[in-house]
This record gives C-alpha cells, sequence and structure tokens, in this order.
C-alpha cells in the first residue's frame, strides 16, 4: 500500500442473511434444528435467503481526500461506513486504513440523560476515543464551541433538544483524527447550527484530514466534498469528482427506473417531464412543463386514482395533484392504454431540486406500488428570478406566478 | 511517530482478546465504570446506601426466619454475621452477574454506532458492583464490633477473593450476554438461575449441613469462595481444597468465557 493512500479497500462484500423461516431466533428452534442436524451435517440452506449490502466492491481514497457517499436508501452506503467504522466485520474482502480513524455516525454516541454536560463530554469523548487528557485540553474549546456553558452542570436530561445536538456535536467535532466517517449527522438541529456544523465539517476537511461523509443532502455534499462515490445496491457505480456524480446521480433516477412497471391493475410505461416538446431533468420555470404518465390498464376499474406529488429536497410534501381532483369522473377507467398530462405552470415553484412522485392506487384499497415510489429529482432554475441575486439562498418553494404592477401616484 | 495502520478483515479463528488494544481502551472502561456509578444513585434519596440495604436487608430477613425459627447452625457463630459473611459476597456476584449478562443488550445504541473492544462492556458492569461491595462492608465492620470478631490481617485477602469472584461473574457473564445477544431468552433465565444457585451455594448456612453432599456442593466454584470469604472475615480455618477447586473452574471459566465472546463478539451489530 502506498503512503499517500488513506483507504484501500479490497473486493469487500457483506452479506446478510434474511427471511425464509425466522428461526434461529428462539433457543427452541435452534435445539430443534441442532438435533435434527448435528454441526449442521446435512442442514438444509435453502430456507434463509442471502441479501448482499456490498458487493465485491474496490477503491482507494488518497490521504486529505474528502468523498460523498451518495445513493438511494438501501444502496449499502451505510454498510460500507459501518463496516470502516468496524462495527460489523465483513463477510469478504480486506480494507486497510492508514492513521487514527474516528467514525460519527450519530450525534451524542453513549450520552447519559442522568450525567451533567460536563460528565457528558467526558464519557462521549472516551467513546469516541479521546484520551481523557485530550477531553481536558479541549473542554473549554468544546464547551463554547456548544454555547450551553451556562447549563454545563445540569444533567443533560434537563437540556432542550437544541442544546443537546449541539452539545453532543460540540465533543464530535473536537475528534482529532486522521480518517473521519461521517454518517448523516447533520441532519438534526435548526437551521443555523446546520450551517455551523457544516461550517465545522468544511473546515476539518481543508485541514488535510481524509473524510468519508455519507448523506442525502446534495447541498452539503456538494460544498464540502472534493470527489464522490455513487453506490446503488451494493455496488459501484460511479467514482469521481461530486459534481459530475450528484449530476450523474439527479438524473438517475429518470434513466434508471425500470419501466414497465407493472402491477395487478395497472402498468406504467412511462413517467417523464416534458418541456418544449423534450424529456428534461432540469426545469426552467420560466415556462410551463408538463408531467406525463404514460400507462395501461387491464380492467375495468372503479375508485382509481393517479396523479402526482411535488416535495422539496427535504421530503416536505408541497403540492398534490390529482386526476381526480377537478374531475371525478377520472375514478372509473375502462382496459386500454392511456396518456395522462398535467402541465406545472411556470414561475410556481422557486428554483431549488424538487421531487415529483407518482401516484397511482384504488381509493380504500391501496397503492398499486406500495413498495416502489416511482419518483424523480428535478432541478428548477430561472433566467428571470431574482436574476441580480442568482446565488443567493431563497429559503421558500412557492412563487407567484404575476410580476408587481407599479403605478406612480404623483412626483413627490 | 509511526502510523497506525488498521486492517480489517473477516475472521473466524478462535482467539484471545488483543490485551495491547484492551490497555489502549483502558480511559474508556474507567468512563464507563464511572458513568455506571455515578449514574445508578443519582436522584435518588438513600444514593450510595443502597449498595448497603440489599445486603443488610437480606441479612435482617434471614436471621428471623433461618437463624431464630428455623434455628439453622451457623458453625457456631451468631447467625447475623454468618449469614452477612456469605451475603456481602454473594451480593456483589449476582449483581455483577445479572447486570453483565444484560450488559449487551444494555449498550446496544452504542454498539451499533460505535467501535471499541466489546468485552470492556461487560467488564465495567462487573466492575463497578465492586465499589457498592466496598461500600456494604461498613456493615461489615459494624457486626464485627458488635459481635465481638476481632478483627484481623486475614481481612487483607478479602480483596483476594473479589478478584476471583469478579472473574468468575465476568466469565459467566461474557457468555450469558453473547447468547442474549441473539436470544433474549437469557433474560429471563438469568434472575430464576442466580436465586437457585444461592440455595445451592452455603451463603446461608454452612457447608457442613450439607455432609454427605458436599462434594456436590464443591462442583459448584462459588462455593470455596464464599466459604473462603467467610473463613478470613471469622478468623477460621481456610478450607484450601475447595478454595483451590473453585480457583481452577474460575479459571477455566474466564478463559473460555473470554474465548466465546471474543469468537462471537463481530456478529453483535448485525443481530442485536
Amino acid at each position: 500500500m502506498q503512503n499517500d493512500i488513506a483507504i484501500s479497500v479490497e473486493h469487500l462484500s457483506k452479506r446478510y442473511m434474511i427471511g425464509g423461516k425466522q428461526h434461529q431466533w428462539s433457543i427452541r428452534d435452534t435445539v430443534e434444528e441442532f438435533l435434527r442436524h448435528p454441526f449442521g451435517i446435512g442442514a438444509e440452506k435453502h430456507d434463509k435467503e442471502e441479501f448482499w449490502a456490498l458487493n465485491d466492491i474496490s477503491f482507494e481514497i488518497k490521504k486529505g481526500d474528502v468523498v460523498g457517499i451518495i445513493g438511494r436508501n438501501g444502496s449499502g452506503k451505510s454498510t460500507l461506513l459501518k463496516i470502516l467504522a468496524r462495527i460489523v466485520e465483513p463477510t469478504i474482502g480486506k480494507i486497510t486504513m492508514r492513521g487514527r480513524v474516528a467514525s460519527l455516525l450519530e450525534v451524542g454516541t453513549g450520552f447519559n440523560a442522568e450525567l451533567t454536560g460536563r460528565e457528558n463530554i467526558y464519557l462521549n469523548g472516551a467513546i469516541l476515543g479521546m484520551s481523557q487528557k485530550e477531553i481536558a485540553g479541549k473542554f473549554d474549546e468544546i464547551v463554547a464551541f456548544s454555547g450551553v456553558e451556562q447549563f454545563i452542570d445540569t444533567p443533560v436530561k434537563r437540556y432542550s433538544s437544541g442544546m443537546y445536538v449541539r452539545l453532543a456535536f460540540a465533543v464530535a467535532a473536537h475528534l482529532d483524527s486522521d480518517i473521519l466517517l461521517v454518517d448523516e449527522v447533520l441532519a438534526v438541529g435548526d437551521q443555523e447550527f446546520q450551517k455551523k456544523c457544516l461550517g465545522k465539517m468544511d473546515s476539518l476537511a481543508k485541514s488535510g484530514k481524509t473524510v468519508l461523509f455519507v448523506s442525502h443532502d446534495m447541498r452539503s455534499i456538494r460544498n464540502i466534498c472534493k470527489n464522490g462515490m455513487l453506490l446503488n445496491e451494493g455496488n459501484i457505480i460511479r467514482f469521481g469528482s461530486i459534481e459530475k456524480i450528484i449530476n450523474y446521480y439527479e438524473g438517475l433516477d429518470v434513466e434508471e427506473l425500470k419501466f414497465p412497471a407493472v402491477s395487478d391493475g395497472i402498468t406504467i410505461r412511462g413517467f417523464n417531464v416534458i418541456q418544449n416538446n423534450s424529456k428534461v431533468t432540469n426545469i426552467n420555470c420560466d415556462s410551463d412543463c408538463y408531467v406525463v404518465v404514460v400507462f395501461q390498464i387491464h380492467q375495468s376499474l372503479s375508485d382509481f386514482r393517479l396523479g402526482i406529488s411535488i416535495l422539496t429536497e427535504y421530503g416536505e410534501f408541497l403540492i398534490r395533484s390529482l386526476m381526480e381532483d377537478w374531475d371525478n369522473s377520472s375514478s372509473q377507467i375502462k382496459p386500454g392504454s392511456y396518456s395522462a398530462k398535467v402541465c406545472v405552470p411556470a414561475r410556481i415553484l422557486a428554483p431549488g431540486t424538487y421531487t415529483i412522485s407518482l401516484h397511482s392506487s384504488l381509493y380504500g384499497k391501496g397503492e398499486f406500488f406500495p413498495n416502489n415510489h416511482i419518483s424523480s429529482s428535478f432541478q428548477i432554475t430561472s433566467n428571470v428570478f431574482n436574476s441580480l441575486h442568482k446565488t443567493e439562498k431563497i429559503g421558500c418553494h412557492i412563487l407567484l406566478p404575476n410580476p408587481w404592477e407599479l403605478s406612480k401616484l404623483s412626483d413627490s | 511517530m509511526a502510523e497506525t495502520i488498521t486492517v480489517i478483515q473477516p475472521s473466524n479463528k478462535w482467539k484471545f482478546f488483543d490485551l495491547k488494544e484492551l490497555w489502549s481502551y483502558r480511559e474508556l472502561l474507567f468512563a464507563f465504570v464511572k458513568r455506571d456509578v455515578t449514574a445508578k444513585y443519582r436522584q435518588t434519596i438513600v444514593g450510595g446506601g443502597w449498595a448497603i440495604i440489599q445486603p443488610l436487608f437480606t441479612m435482617v430477613i434471614f436471621s428471623f426466619f433461618f437463624g431464630k425459627l428455623a434455628k439453622m447452625p451457623s458453625d457456631g457463630v451468631p447467625y447475623p454475621i454468618f449469614s452477612y459473611a456469605g451475603l456481602l459476597l454473594w451480593t456483589y456476584f449476582s449483581n455483577a452477574l445479572s447486570g453483565a449478562s444484560n450488559s449487551m443488550i444494555a449498550a446496544s445504541s452504542l454498539i451499533t454506532k460505535v467501535y471499541f473492544p466489546r468485552i470492556i462492556v461487560p467488564l465495567a458492569t462487573t466492575l463497578q458492583f465492586i465499589i457498592d461491595y466496598f461500600v456494604a462492608t461498613i456493615i461489615l465492620f459494624v457486626l464485627m464490633i458488635i459481635y465481638h470478631v476481632p478483627i484481623t490481617i486475614g481481612l487483607l485477602g478479602l480483596p483476594v477473593i473479589v478478584f476471583f469472584t469478579w472473574l468468575l461473574a465476568a466469565g459467566v457473564g461474557f457468555i450469558l450476554t453473547s447468547i442474549n445477544v441473539r436470544y433474549r431468552d437469557v433474560q429471563y433465565i438469568v434472575p430464576f438461575f442466580i436465586s437457585l444457585l444461592m440455595y445451592v451455594t452455603p451463603v446461608i448456612y454452612p457447608a457442613s449441613v450439607a455432609e454427605r453432599f458436599r462434594f456436590i456442593l464443591a462442583l459448584n466454584p462459588m462455593t470455596g469462595l464464599i466459604e473462603t470469604h467467610r473463613a478470613l472475615i471469622l478468623s477460621q480455618p481456610i478450607p484450601w481444597s475447595e478454595l483451590g477447586i473453585s480457583i481452577v473452574y474460575t479459571l477455566i471459566i474466564f478463559v473460555i468465557g473470554s474465548l466465546y465472546f471474543k469468537k462471537v463478539e463481530r456478529g453483535f451489530a448485525d443481530v442485536i
């Protein structure tokens, strides 16, 4: 292993046993199994299913690199981080890491509600791998960063949740390690505090530490990381500069969905956003765009619902639009192929990232695709809106499409 | 300074603990012990007094029923001090063992979030009750004064007995807590098992009452430890052969427990 490599992962795989008959979980079943097949001789393996959370992945990370790991839920991001953090053991493969490793998979791991802030700083520091001497040296800095000086000798169970999180992050932020593994910990606290955390992460990243950062928040990933790794179903799909990875990922949902999506009552053949007669993932909000769903109905249905929801990048539910909303006759549908189209008017959504999610169900009976959400992410931009301050954070999602009318009443 | 190099690989071999690594985590062990001791009696009125109340009240009840009403023999020693000399160590053993058995489950939020040698968890639990033991010795001294039992140099042997009791509780605890991670049945069995075990250990009766069945008692590793503990307090001759058997058992159990724990700990985060 070369000296400038911080983390080297070779053929890493992680298997979980799932499903089948859930035996193994009570002593009675195990004894029964043991008596039937002592020492596993002749045991049948078919009632256990394998699930490979990571599938033969290899990569190297250079010292000082700051890598964002992205991917959908269940893509193996957290498993990878947990293996690197030595919380779970790999099934196959080898990992070599150079330097002191610290992991931050949760803020406030091991905090004890009965103990005071001061006692918890020492306890949490020890859990994260700091020596008592080290913590004592950084104690004042930690307390100052957390902003809970006044309550430092109060049991943390009396803290507000914000104070609790601030104190916990303050300890973690003062970890002195060469390699830092961070999981989605910043999704806590208020906006101001998140900003502070991101700032700290950023300065850690710039101080030459090697950082691996798992997050769903593309904005913070984009700000902090130089490189990115995209995981899907336990495989590394892309590894490279963060911009490219994110762009690929944000377009991925649309390309990657396996259409036709078939269920009992409906087959979805396509789900696209059309603007100026072409499919887009980047919507210009200065003109109308259309969400088009192409689907097939196999038998006559009543109480049929089809529509979309639009969510913010943080998953807040913004807009609902069902066919039946303005036309209740659409809940009766006959077999055949259909294309349904709805206009998302221009200048309604503020520039930003949104998710459009497809909804198809039988009212009172549930969704056609209860386990797979058919959705895609979109970037909305505008050439006109707030054009004097293009980079400013807007902080809202809905716009009024109409310009103001200004009329002069008099000269003075 | 040489760079630390961490290699992570699946392992299947039986291994003993990496003592060097354990040593480097000693501060965490103390931090856990400190946490348990501080948090335990916080927001209680009696505080550390609870460490005394358990063996003291048991002694009082047993003295009344077994000592006074049932006239349990106690090798010519006043029954209260006789039974307290046994209960003091037994209380430590039973608390340490039941604490250790539940320790991994209690620490599950830690185990799924951060790495440290897992063995520290049951070790810390078994160690924290030693503090309770020493607090409860206050009553022992009071009883020794009341019953005119001479305070002798033999008392210096008590920490040695506590040490072996700790090894025994930890060794059994390692095994039970590992099984408990997978099978929660353990948490229901252990309290029941411990209370039964007390009756097959000469805690509140002298081993001499068992006479012909003494060899059965000797199969129990706590027998020699309890008997010696009491002999040291009451300045009686030390039952060397029983003590020897107990120590051999204890060491074997501790080694097996450690090996077993080490073998299965890598799967804890997956199944807890």
